[in-house]
Parts: C-alpha cells; sequence; structure tokens
C-alpha cells in the first residue's frame, strides 16, 4: 500500500525536479529583468536536440555532452539576450508576450525542418539505468540521478546568488538598479549573465529531461503552462519558491494522472488559478 | 474626408478614435465583404469564418485595445457561446437569433463573473489569469463528455431558418450573409459605445488608472463592464460559428485560438476600430494559403510576423498607414 506511493511519489519528485532546473532561468529573467520569456521552453527543447545529436551522432556520453551543452548554451543565451530580447522594452508585458510566442513559433518550425516532427530518444548510459531497491521501494537511477542534478544546481546556484561578485551585482541591480548603476555596477552586462546562465540551465534540464518529458517540435508550447506555474507560483525571482513549486506541481501532476486519472490537467489548471489570486506575489516572496 | 481643424482631426487619428458618422472609409471597408460574396462564391465557407473572427477580435479589442486589459483565454468566451448556441440547437431550439441572443447573455455571464478575477492585478498576473481561466473551461469542456461531445465534438446541432425564411445551406451562401449581417450591427453597437464617454473613460482608465480613479471614476466597475460587453460579442461571435457550421468542436476552447486572436488584433492595429477586421482577414487568408501547402510554413510565417511587429511595426498594419500617411502629409 505504502510501497507502490512511495514510487509514485519518487517519480513525482523527479519530475518536479526538471521542471524546476528547466523554469528557474525562466524565473530570473521574469523576477530579475522583468521580462516574460514563453521561448524559455525553445531553449529547452535545443538543448535536448543538441545532446541527442551530440550522444546519437557524435557518440558522446550523456556525461560529456551535458557540460558541453551548459556552456553552449550560455552561450547562445547572451547572445540572444543581446542580439533579441534586449530590444524588447521591460515596461510592455504584452510586447514581450507577443515576440517570445513569436520566438516559440519559429522554433517550433525550425525543429519541425530539421529533426522532422517524430519524437526523439537519447540512450542513456548504463550507469544512469535499472533499479535500486530501498527499504522495499523501487527507484530508477535515472530518476535519482536527476534529484541529485537538481540538488547540486540549487546549491551552485545559492552559492553563485549568495555568495560571489556577480550575484551581489544581480541583487543590486534588481532591487534598485539606477543607484546599482550609479554606483557603477554594469547593470546591463548583470542581466545578459544571468540571462545566459538560466538559458544554460533550460538546455541542460532539456537534455536531461529527453526520457521523461519527450522531445519534439511542440515542446515549448506544451510545457509553456507549466514551466508558468512555477514560475508564478513559486514567485518570479525566487530560487527557493520556483523549487517547492516546482516539485509541489510534479507531484501533483503525477500523482493526480496515477490515482485520479478522470481529472487529468483540470486539477493543476484550478490550483494555479487559486493559487494566483490566493498569492499573487508567489508563495515566497523574495525579502527586499 | 471632410473635417474640421487639421490638428483635431489628426489628433483624432492618432489616438484611433473612430468618429461614430458613416464615411467613406466604412463604406469601403464594407463593401470588401460584399464584394468577396460576388467574386467568391465557392469560398463562402471561409469568408463566413473571417466575418466570424473578426468579430472574435473586435470583441478583444474592446478590452485590449481599448480598456487594456490584456488576455491570454478570450476565446473562453467565445467557446461559451459556442457551446451555448450549439447545445440550444441540439436540444431542440434550432431558432437562431435567439440562439445569438442567449450565447452572448450566457458568455457575458460568464465573462462578469469571471472579470474580477481578471482586473485585479497588473498586466502580468491577468495573463496568467486569463490564461488559467481559458485553460480550465478547455478541460473542463473536455471532460464533460456526455454535455459537449467531448474532442469529437457536438455533432447534431440542427438549425432552422433564419427568420423562418432562409435555410443553411452547403455552399455557406445564407451563412455568409447571415454572419455579415450580425457583424455589421455589432461592429455599429460596438463603435457606438467606444465613442460614447463611456468608451472615452475606458481609454482614460487604460492610460491612466490612477489618475482616472482619483478623478472619481469608478474604474473596477467600468472595466467589469468592459470585459462582459468583450465576453457577450465574443459569445455572439462563437454562436455564429456554432450555427454557420451545425457544429462545435472543442477547439473553440482552445489556447491556440486565445493566441491567435491576439496575434490577429495586434497584426490588425489594437485600439483601432478597423484592426480587427484588418488583422482577422490577413491572418485567415494567409493560414488557409500557407497551411495548405505546409503548416511549418505556416508557424514559421507567424513567428517571423511578431517578431517583426513587436520591433518595428508599433500599431499593426493600420498603425503603419497611419505613420506612412502623417509622413506624406509632411511632406506635402
Amino acid at each position: 500500500m505504502l510501497a507502490p506511493f512511495l514510487s509514485v511519489l519518487f517519480d513525482g519528485v523527479a519530475y518536479g525536479s526538471l521542471l524546476f532546473v528547466i523554469s528557474v532561468g525562466m524565473s530570473v529573467t521574469l523576477g530579475l529583468m522583468r521580462f516574460v520569456n514563453l521561448a524559455h521552453g525553445a531553449f529547452a527543447m535545443f538543448g535536448g536536440y543538441a545532446a541527442q545529436v551530440l550522444v546519437t551522432r557524435w557518440g558522446l556520453s550523456l556525461f560529456t555532452a551535458l557540460p558541453v551543452v551548459l556552456v553552449g548554451f550560455t552561450g547562445i543565451g547572451a547572445l540572444c539576450e543581446r542580439l533579441l530580447y534586449r530590444r524588447v522594452s521591460r515596461d510592455r508585458p504584452l510586447d514581450q508576450v507577443l515576440f517570445t510566442i513569436g520566438l516559440a513559433f519559429i522554433a517550433t518550425a525550425l525543429a519541425t525542418w530539421i529533426w522532422g516532427p517524430t519524437p526523439r530518444r537519447i540512450a542513456l548510459p548504463d550507469a544512469l539505468t535499472g533499479q535500486l531497491h530501498v527499504l522495499g521501494v523501487d527507484l530508477g537511477v535515472y530518476r535519482l540521478f536527476l534529484i541529485g542534478m537538481v540538488v547540486v544546481i540549487t546549491g551552485s546556484l545559492y552559492v553563485l546568488i549568495e555568495r560571489t561578485r556577480l550575484g551581489a551585482q544581480l541583487r543590486a541591480a534588481v532591487d534598485r538598479p539606477d543607484a546599482a548603476a550609479g554606483l557603477g555596477i554594469p547593470v546591463d552586462r548583470v542581466f545578459t549573465m544571468s540571462f545566459a546562465i538560466g538559458t544554460g540551465m533550460a538546455a541542460v534540464g532539456g537534455a536531461l529531461g529527453v526520457d521523461v518529458l519527450g522531445l519534439d517540435p511542440q515542446f515549448p508550447f506544451r510545457y509553456m503552462v507549466y514551466f508558468l506555474l512555477v514560475v508564478v507560483v513559486g514567485g518570479a525571482g525566487s530560487i527557493v519558491g520556483s523549487a517547492v513549486a516546482a516539485i509541489a506541481l510534479g507531484v501533483f501532476d503525477v500523482v493526480g494522472k496515477y490515482y485520479v486519472p478522470g481529472a487529468g490537467a483540470f486539477l493543476i489548471y484550478a490550483a494555479m488559478v487559486a493559487l494566483l489570486l490566493i498569492f499573487p506575489h508567489g508563495l515566497i516572496r523574495r525579502a527586499r | 474626408m471632410t473635417a474640421p481643424a487639421p490638428h483635431t482631426r489628426a489628433s483624432d487619428a492618432a489616438a484611433g478614435l473612430p468618429g461614430d458618422s458613416w464615411r467613406v472609409r466604412d463604406t469601403a471597408m464594407w463593401l470588401v465583404p460584399v464584394a468577396a460574396y460576388v467574386a467568391f462564391p465557392d469560398h463562402l465557407v471561409l469568408g463566413s469564418q473571417i466575418v466570424i473572427t473578426a468579430l472574435f477580435a473586435l470583441s478583444l479589442d474592446i478590452i485590449l485595445g481599448y480598456a487594456g486589459i490584456v488576455s491570454l483565454g478570450h476565446a473562453a468566451y467565445f467557446g461559451v457561446g459556442a457551446y451555448t448556441a450549439g447545445l440550444l440547437a441540439a436540444h431542440g431550439w434550432g431558432e437562431p437569433l435567439t440562439g445569438l441572443v442567449a450565447a452572448g447573455a450566457v458568455a457575458a455571464a460568464a465573462g462578469c463573473a469571471t472579470s474580477f478575477l481578471v482586473i485585479r492585478g497588473g498586466a502580468l498576473t491577468q495573463l496568467m489569469i486569463t490564461l488559467g481561466i481559458g485553460l480550465l473551461l478547455f478541460e473542463a469542456a473536455n471532460r464533460a463528455s456526455h454535455l459537449t461531445g467531448g474532442v469529437d465534438g457536438l455533432s447534431d446541432v440542427h438549425m432552422w431558418r433564419v427568420l423562418g425564411v432562409f435555410r443553411f445551406d452547403l455552399a455557406g451562401k445564407v451563412g455568409y450573409v447571415y454572419s455579415l449581417v450580425v457583424g455589421l450591427a455589432a461592429f455599429l453597437g460596438v463603435r457606438r459605445i467606444l465613442c460614447s464617454p463611456f468608451g472615452l473613460s475606458l481609454r482614460a482608465i487604460r492610460e491612466g488608472a490612477v489618475r482616472m480613479q482619483a478623478l472619481g471614476a469608478p474604474v473596477a466597475r467600468r472595466l467589469v463592464a468592459a470585459f462582459s460587453l468583450a465576453a457577450a460579442l465574443a459569445g455572439v461571435a462563437g454562436g455564429l460559428l456554432a450555427q454557420t457550421t451545425q457544429f462545435v468542436a472543442l477547439d473553440v476552447l482552445s489556447f491556440p485560438r486565445s493566441a491567435a486572436v491576439l496575434i490577429m488584433l495586434v497584426l490588425g492595429g489594437a485600439g483601432r476600430i478597423y484592426g480587427a477586421f484588418i488583422g482577422a482577414g490577413l491572418f485567415m487568408l494567409m493560414q488557409d494559403y500557407l497551411a495548405r501547402r505546409d503548416v511549418m510554413y505556416w508557424q514559421l510565417w507567424i513567428g517571423l510576423l511578431l517578431v517583426a511587429v513587436v520591433l518595428f511595426g508599433r500599431g499593426g498594419v493600420l498603425g503603419l498607414a497611419e505613420a506612412l500617411r502623417d509622413r506624406l502629409r509632411r511632406a506635402g
């Protein structure tokens, strides 16, 4: 009775961990730069395709492909911020929404053109396949790995934001952009770097998630609501909030699908509207 | 254009204020669908879809272009109207005009009930809440398949004759003329409302809600009224679609429909009364042409257009036309 439930719970936590890795960049962009990036899922999708090409065509292992994807997409993110996102005003959410929906459409068309409409799969390294039996509960090694990655990423992000010079500049730039600029902090460059890091993480999340989330050109639209949900419920700009929201959403979704299959996505959307109404600023408000 | 002092006319045009009087421009605009009826008798089904979509876009223009409420879930009210008209006809009341009134009324009630949730927050919260409401309704209709037919759609919609005389035909002639007449009536009504002090107060709220509040205007009540009006018109458009196609597909409530109508309005020019019509016409024709060749082309083009409109063409097609006209006038 308990063991199957723990198994489902574990799957939900792993799924939520993935959602967190992908959406935390979007949370940073929205909370810190006030930019709604609905095309964020496109970076995750391209990250997945890049990893797929690296693994299947170039014969790299997933472990080596991940750092390559991270570095590559951090660069691509910086480029996109400089060339595209910077041109759209921060004060007009509607423009941002239209612009990024446009980018998501283009990404979907490009992905269909290059990789075709059928879903792709990725070969997992042997070390990540199989099951562990812990106290009578079956735990997939791959899902354990996912959860471990999230702990590592959250820890690094925390250190990056709370303990490094860039993090201090970022926090300053967010709280008072004008004052920060006046003190000589290169606000624009700090924003570009945070956007780039968020992009790199989304790509890593996409690469990690091929087996759980699937990989096809509709990816950016299929998960758009989930990423938004994580960001909005967690509170834009709050890393801890995003993590809590993502894992809660993952558990809620998987457990809901398992035990109340009739309700479908209805529960998720109802929870989204209710949470938005009760906590317009997210569950965990950033302390200012 | 015969007009009073040039500066008032120019400022009116810049603000996108529609004159309430019928001008040459209006005749020209409405001659297009009439000419289309004569010129393309084989494409009247597409024609009525364009008219209906234009009405839907006009309803979004009331809240987005005039009142400044952003929405990613406007298809919710379109769908409510479509299902109202469709269910009425499926359960034995196939009279078209009363069906439309019912569609509008139910959608208005839905709009009024949800508007309190929508108007509270800033633009971002509005986007999220409307998106959530739209998705919720879609899932609800999907689950309630005994009522709505679910993914298979609601198919036993039997319409009576319009005014007891004109039977809906397969070529879509009656459907086209019916949609067009309803569309013209709705257009005139909406324009009248938007030119009234009420309509002006909506625009004032869009420009500065805090100041309007300070001036003593009941901001929240005005926004609720505007949102309900927009929902009613969206419901009428949805009802028209259900009646002319005698079918209601689940996708009347879908997120792509909400996104598409937003895209059309922005392409045509939000806050300009004909922006909805031009945007819907261009969008639907392009979609019909490009999607028939390959859906991928269509997505690529619509993406590029959106990016271009945001980066270069604020105000859409009509905004560009106005900018061009202003430049010519200054040069000449």
